[in-house]
């Protein structure tokens, strides 16, 4: 449905910003797609070039068999966006944004109800409150029912959880699921790492670089070595040991626990060195890796 | 072709809906708007002006009979003059000049009377603050006509066949009434404030809050959202123009001799010169400070300086004058006056319409030509 091919762009008056490298990505029809990546990894350039906003410096992006640059027109009719910066009029009521969104787009909020009844209904106790005084999690319930209103056949949205509390976050992506059974081919980005299960498939994105594309569980059974985890209260001292032992990959803090990224060694062998170092380790596990494991790891290989 | 006409249409409708919400929602600025046109018709009509009243007169009355008395009584009655003492040789009513707390000496020479009686002749000295000629001029005419209502009183008009005497009478405004050329400089600014300030911020604020981001990727196309824009503040601005005519005639007394309809024809064409300036600016900017600034400094200070009613274009060196030709508010300024003080036609004036007209279309088109359809 979304085919991205070669996309490179740069920024800065000689072009010395690289937003993004030679991007190819493939999102299928139907499919909810997620972009994963931290902040200034390229997601927005990426999204607005799919959706028209931005000339690529080269390559192709096509949406639908649609050329993004040449069919912009048709294109503009077709897609459903939702950008990463609240873009709705502050000072019109929910109402009036969503009567205003679905007129442009030449149809009415009846016509599409359908799509949107089940989250308008938390919505419309607030219909003539405006959208400026709306709590962060009810802006982008808004904002992407006015991207849904005139019944897109791609929806493009831009870390629609950035900045919203959990339950809101786990709701918006039941909503998004919901969406995807109406058809509805949808490209998502995210920052948080833990909202990669909720997709059908994904691409691993970091400065500019797709790292790895496929999904969720495809990822993480391609993490090509043992992961090791351990607890201890001394855990800088451990990671630089650790770093030290030949045979380890690679060893970094996730949360409060070491993980450790070997093809060699065992869980012996690490507690074993960490105690002749005189450093008390607890249990050392072998565990499965997260996506976030599989990020790491493959930021690691491209640096 | 009607099915895609319809659809435009209630986009526009949409859009122009949207706009009038924008306007009505933001109370402070529309207070502002309507605002600026009171404050300036009261400011310029009463405070401004250029009639110079009550001014501190002395006398220096070395004749004390029967006319010398009948003149006094005559300045004192003026609402240009407050007689505020007595001085008994002119050299003291300096002193009080230099001080400034009197603005003009009369001398009344003595033998003020038998001379007027005998020999039909005699004179009466004034001495003013040339340190503001303005002033000292306009108070010396004001008493030269006091004083030749006197004579005229007393010897009937003369009626000597061989006496040329100069008449001169100021045609349209016999007064010399300031809000004259007030009104319409006022209505040329406040509709280069409403539609080019006003119009050129409220598109840059949709790029500045993201709004074009979302509403760029839909079928919404250029011209669409250019005239939903402007149609608005053209409402706006002809509401204005209404209540500065009103104020004008019902509070400061200026007429309107020429046809209402070529007034507001003249008006909506200015309007819409103005909205094509706001809208070019738009389009070239990106940020509401930097609109706000080139409107400002681009438009307002050279319709001020240039527009013809806060400083006469005949006075100013040639280049300037040149120069001045291309500030539409002058020609608005122009056909307004031609219009409403020398109650003229249309045919006066079309060719400045015309102008302006002109003006408009090359900035609608670059508008046009600009308006950006991806973000930069």
């Amino acid at each position: 449905m979304i085919s991205v091919s070669d996309i490179s762009k740069s920024f800065g008056k000689k072009g010395e910003i690289k937003a993004l490298s030679h991007i190819n990505m493939e999102v299928r029809e139907g499919e909810l797609f997620g972009l994963l990546g931290p902040d200034g990894a390229g997601k927005t350039t990426l999204f607005r070039i799919v959706t028209t906003l931005m000339l690529p410096d080269s390559g192709l992006v096509t949406v639908g068999g649609y050329n993004a640059v040449k069919d912009f027109k048709i294109l503009r009719s077709k897609l459903g966006y939702m950008p990463g910066r609240f873009s709705l009029y502050q000072d019109l009521t929910v109402a009036e944004n969503l009567t205003f969104y679905a007129s442009i787009f030449n149809t009415t909020i009846e016509a599409n109800y359908h799509l949107i009844r089940d989250i308008y209904v938390q919505l419309e106790p607030f219909k003539a409150r405006r959208a400026g005084a709306l709590s962060g999690g009810m802006k982008q319930k808004l904002a992407l029912c006015c991207a849904l209103i005139h019944k897109p056949e791609v929806l493009v949205l831009d870390e629609p959880t950035t900045g919203v509390d959990a339950v809101s976050r786990k709701e918006f992506w039941q909503m998004l699921r919901r969406l995807k059974d109406e058809g509805i081919t949808i490209l998502v980005s995210t920052p948080y790492m833990d909202e990669a299960s909720m997709c059908d498939r994904l691409a691993l994105i970091q400065q500019g670089l797709i790292l790895d594309q496929g999904t969720p569980d495809g990822l993480v059974s391609g993490f090509p070595d043992r992961l090791l985890s351990l607890a201890t209260p001394d855990i800088y001292r451990a990671k630089a040991i650790v770093e030290k032992i030949d045979g380890v990959d690679d060893a970094y803090i996730f949360g409060e626990s070491l993980h450790i990224k070997t093809a060699a060694l065992n869980e012996k062998a690490i507690a074993a060195a960490l105690a002749a170092h005189g450093v008390a380790a607890g249990e050392v596990r072998s565990i499965l890796p997260s996506i976030e494991d599989v990020f790491l790891a493959k930021m690691h290989d491209v640096s | 072709m009607t099915m895609a006409n319809n659809t435009r249409f209630n986009q526009l409708k949409a859009f122009v809906i949207k706009e009038i919400h924008h306007i009505l929602r933001d109370r402070k600025t529309l207070l502002v708007l309507f605002g600026i046109p009171v404050v300036q018709i009261v400011l310029f009509g009463f405070a401004l002006s250029n009639e110079v009243k009550n001014n501190r007169l002395l006398i220096c009355d070395q004749a004390h009979d029967v006319h010398s008395a009948m003149l006094i009584t005559r300045l004192d009655a003026s609402k240009y003059f407050d007689v505020v003492g007595y001085v008994s040789n002119p050299d003291e009513g300096t002193d009080r000049l230099r001080s400034g707390s009197a603005h003009m000496v009369v001398v009344i020479p003595s033998g003020f009377s038998a001379d007027l009686r005998h020999s039909h002749e005699t004179s009466v000295q004034l001495l003013t603050d040339g340190t503001n000629p303005n002033l000292a001029a306009t108070i010396q005419l004001y008493v030269q006509s006091i004083v030749n209502d006197f004579r005229n009183q007393i010897f009937g008009k003369p009626d000597i066949p061989y006496e040329i005497e100069v008449s001169p009478r100021m045609l349209y405004n016999p007064q010399l009434k300031g809000s004259y050329t007030f009104v319409p400089g006022v209505m040329a600014m406040v509709l280069m404030i409403i539609c080019t300030l006003m119009t050129s911020v409220s598109i840059v604020r949709e790029k500045e809050l993201g709004n074009m981001e979302m509403l760029l990727v839909s079928p919404m196309n250029a011209m669409t959202a250019i005239f939903s824009k402007a149609i608005p503040y053209l409402l706006l601005s002809l509401m204005l123009v209404t209540v500065i005519l009103i104020l004008s005639v019902t509070m400061l007394d200026v007429p309107i001799r020429g046809s209402i309809l070529l007034l507001y024809l003249v008006s909506l064409v200015f309007i819409i010169t103005s909205l094509s300036f706001g809208l070019a600016i738009s389009t070239a900017t990106n940020s509401q400070q930097v609109a706000m600034l080139i409107s400002l400094m681009g438009l307002m200070l050279p319709t001020l300086m240039f527009g013809g009613f806060m400083f006469p274009i005949e006075n100013m060196p040639i280049p300037l004058q040149v120069l001045s030709n291309v500030v539409p508010a002058k020609w608005f300024y122009y056909s307004i006056n031609d219009i409403m003080i020398k109650g003229l036609g249309f045919g006066a004036v079309y060719h400045r319409v015309l102008l302006l007209a002109a003006y408009a279309a090359v900035f609608l088109a670059i508008s046009y030509r600009n308006f950006k359809i991806r973000l930069s």
